[in-house]
């Protein structure tokens, strides 16, 4: 019983992460119309501008966090203008194919600037905090802390601004949307900013937890994907449920099998959810 | 032997891009003629190679399974038939998803693959690798040589066998079905049938590939099937050459492989030894910056598609075509 309660709380912290990666994911895929292989690697950039701010200035990560989520919206918006946008024209597995150039670059460019070897933000041991057999670590708070917070403050960017509601009905019908005046160059750029900010912001926390590494972003991309299909592609709620719910089954299922195997069974969840409703948990767009 | 040292790397260079090759004209198949997306390739070509590997290999003192010491032909296609059985299995549960749906499953059971042949030690001895593969020709002293002369040959019959099955009916059914499924499926056709079996044609392909890399190398592990080079070069070089013409998936594997080992060579000679661990990184870099360029610039590739009809437009030539999948 203690190791079930104290596996879903650390699955409750890996799913937070997830959910942070995956609601981006969802956004760029409703707005963009194609599934964005470089998410994972944007949110290792993040992770690593981070850390140059960390060790150039000697502040906290989560002061550093903010100079890390700019730089990555940057250079996404850059990467989206000199490539992408020529690319929108053609058929969306072509984007695709070119996101995975994307994500090769950046992770080639990471690994060369900073080293292939783990780093971490703060040497030394965190102490955690008991609260009877069950262990909780002081970053384990501000992961979840800091998702809820995102979470929230995303949730009334698109109830109640303009920009948001305008993304919402893009992602709805892109054509209607564009008849009733909604700039589509416009809301691309916002939905990288946005997407790309919680990517990066995942990165950090991330990092927070365990140790940053050049491969941290891909090696979590295949979660990241599975809870954005989970909670049905274009539904950034549904994209939040689907990342706590890969969450605690990964951890949830080293209790059965080899933790070595936690990426399939994300899998699994995925496919099995494609076969049976591929709309996902919330309905988002038609498949 | 007899051979200076640069014809020895003309060999070689040559057997590579003969392997590479296969691949190449195997994930054509799959993506080029049925519009179907792997990204799991390095999975059925690790897969081929550990098959026959196993089957052909010497009597590991069980630590892990081996030790059949079977022929070369028949480890070739257990590998076919391993890989092959993959291919089936992603095509009964996966192909009648949208094409970047499959990309994301394929990536998966390339990652569970890779997870595999890592930690189930017993069967694949995991990062220590296999050893000792048997080598044909080896005693005759011509190995190198009567090697090359063997992937050739494979390469001609592989690209003979693709070449036929494009012009065939079954080849004309693919296309149709890629430019536009409702048709097809109006007209009778078994549409989900055929995808899995040009999948499955496909991925046995890709697994005789690994077979002939295992023989050519003599030594295996996990760490030799990353999807850096295993997936995204072999796509590099289809898209270069030209998706959907057999003779531009060859004539990409040739123009990237050069590309790709005259950089080795190159940032060897520039990059002073402290920075060699640089060197992956810069390749990678390479790939990544490559496919973009292609991209940009030459969408279609050296060589693009025949056209299926005088007037007709084909997907790769035209964006547009495949524009119902976007909705």
């Amino acid at each position: 019983m203690t190791d079930l309660l104290q596996l879903t709380i650390y699955g409750i912290v890996l799913g937070s992460v997830f959910a942070l990666g995956a609601v981006g994911l969802s956004l760029v895929y409703a707005i963009l119309r194609f599934p964005h292989f470089a998410h994972g690697d944007f949110m290792t950039l993040g992770a690593y501008i981070s850390l140059a701010v960390v060790t150039t200035f000697g502040v906290p990560p989560i002061i550093a966090l903010p100079f890390g989520a700019a730089g990555a919206v940057l250079f996404a918006i850059a990467v989206d203008q000199t490539i992408y946008r020529r690319l929108r024209k053609t058929q969306p597995v072509i984007l695709l194919i070119s996101s995975v150039g994307t994500a090769l670059i950046l992770r080639a460019l990471l690994q060369m600037i900073f080293g292939s070897e783990t780093q971490v933000y703060q040497s030394g041991i965190q102490m955690p905090i008991r609260f009877g057999d069950i262990r909780v670590k002081p970053a384990h708070f501000m992961i979840v802390g800091v998702a809820a917070f995102l979470v929230l403050a995303l949730h009334l960017f698109l109830q109640k601004t303009r920009v948001g509601k305008a993304m919402r009905a893009m992602s709805d019908n892109r054509d209607l949307a564009q008849v009733t005046g909604i700039s589509v160059d416009r809301i691309v750029i916002w939905t990288w900013a946005i997407g790309i900010a919680l990517a990066a912001t995942a990165g950090v926390l991330l990092g927070m937890d365990t140790r940053l590494h050049p491969t941290m972003g891909w090696n979590i991309l295949l979660p990241v994907f599975a809870a954005a299909i989970l909670g049905g592609i274009g539904s950034p709620y549904g994209a939040i449920a689907g990342g706590l719910v890969i969450g605690i089954v990964q951890e949830w299922s080293t209790m059965v099998i080899s933790p070595a195997y936690k990426p399939a069974v994300s899998f699994a969840i995925m496919v099995v959810m494609l076969l049976v409703r591929p709309t996902g948990l919330f309905a988002g767009r038609k498949v | 032997m007899g051979m200076g040292g640069l014809e020895t790397y003309a060999v070689f260079f040559l057997t590579s891009v003969g392997i590479y090759a296969i691949v190449c004209l195997a994930l054509n198949v799959q993506w080029g003629l049925s519009g179907q997306f792997n990204f799991g390739i390095v999975a059925f070509y690790a897969l081929g190679a550990y098959t026959s590997a196993i089957l052909t290999g010497p009597d590991s003192g069980g630590t892990y399974l081996g030790g059949f010491g079977l022929p070369l032909p028949i480890g070739l296609i257990g590998g076919m038939i391993v890989a092959g059985l993959l291919g089936l299995f992603i095509g009964l549960v996966c192909l009648n998803l949208r094409a970047d749906y499959l990309a994301i499953a394929t990536i998966g059971i390339a990652e569970i693959v890779r997870l595999f042949l890592k930690n189930e030690a017993w069967l694949t001895n995991g990062v220590r690798g296999i050893p000792g593969i048997p080598r044909p020709f080896f005693d005759s002293g011509y190995f190198e040589l009567a090697y090359l002369a063997l992937v050739l040959v494979l390469v001609v019959l592989v690209y003979l066998a693709i070449e036929r099955a494009r012009k065939a009916p079954w080849g004309r059914v693919l296309r149709a079905i890629r430019e536009n499924e409702d048709t097809a499926a109006a007209a009778g056709k078994d549409v989900v049938g055929f995808r899995i079996q040009a999948f499955v044609f496909g991925a046995a392909i890709m697994g005789l590939a690994g077979g002939l890399y295992a023989h050519f190398i003599g030594f295996i592990s996990s760490e030799a099937f990353m999807p850096e080079v295993g997936t995204f070069l072999i796509w590099v070089m289809l898209i270069a050459g030209g998706s959907g013409n057999n003779k531009g998936a060859i004539l990409g594997a040739l123009v990237i492989w050069i590309i790709w080992s005259g950089s080795e060579f190159i940032i060897s000679q520039v990059l002073p030894a402290s920075l060699t661990t640089q060197a992956g990184a810069l390749r990678l870099l390479l790939i990544g910056v490559l496919l973009q360029v292609i991209l940009l610039t030459r969408p279609a590739g050296l060589l693009s598609e025949e056209r299926l009809y005088r007037t007709g437009r084909t997907a790769q030539a035209d964006p547009k075509a495949h524009r119902r999948e976007v909705r």
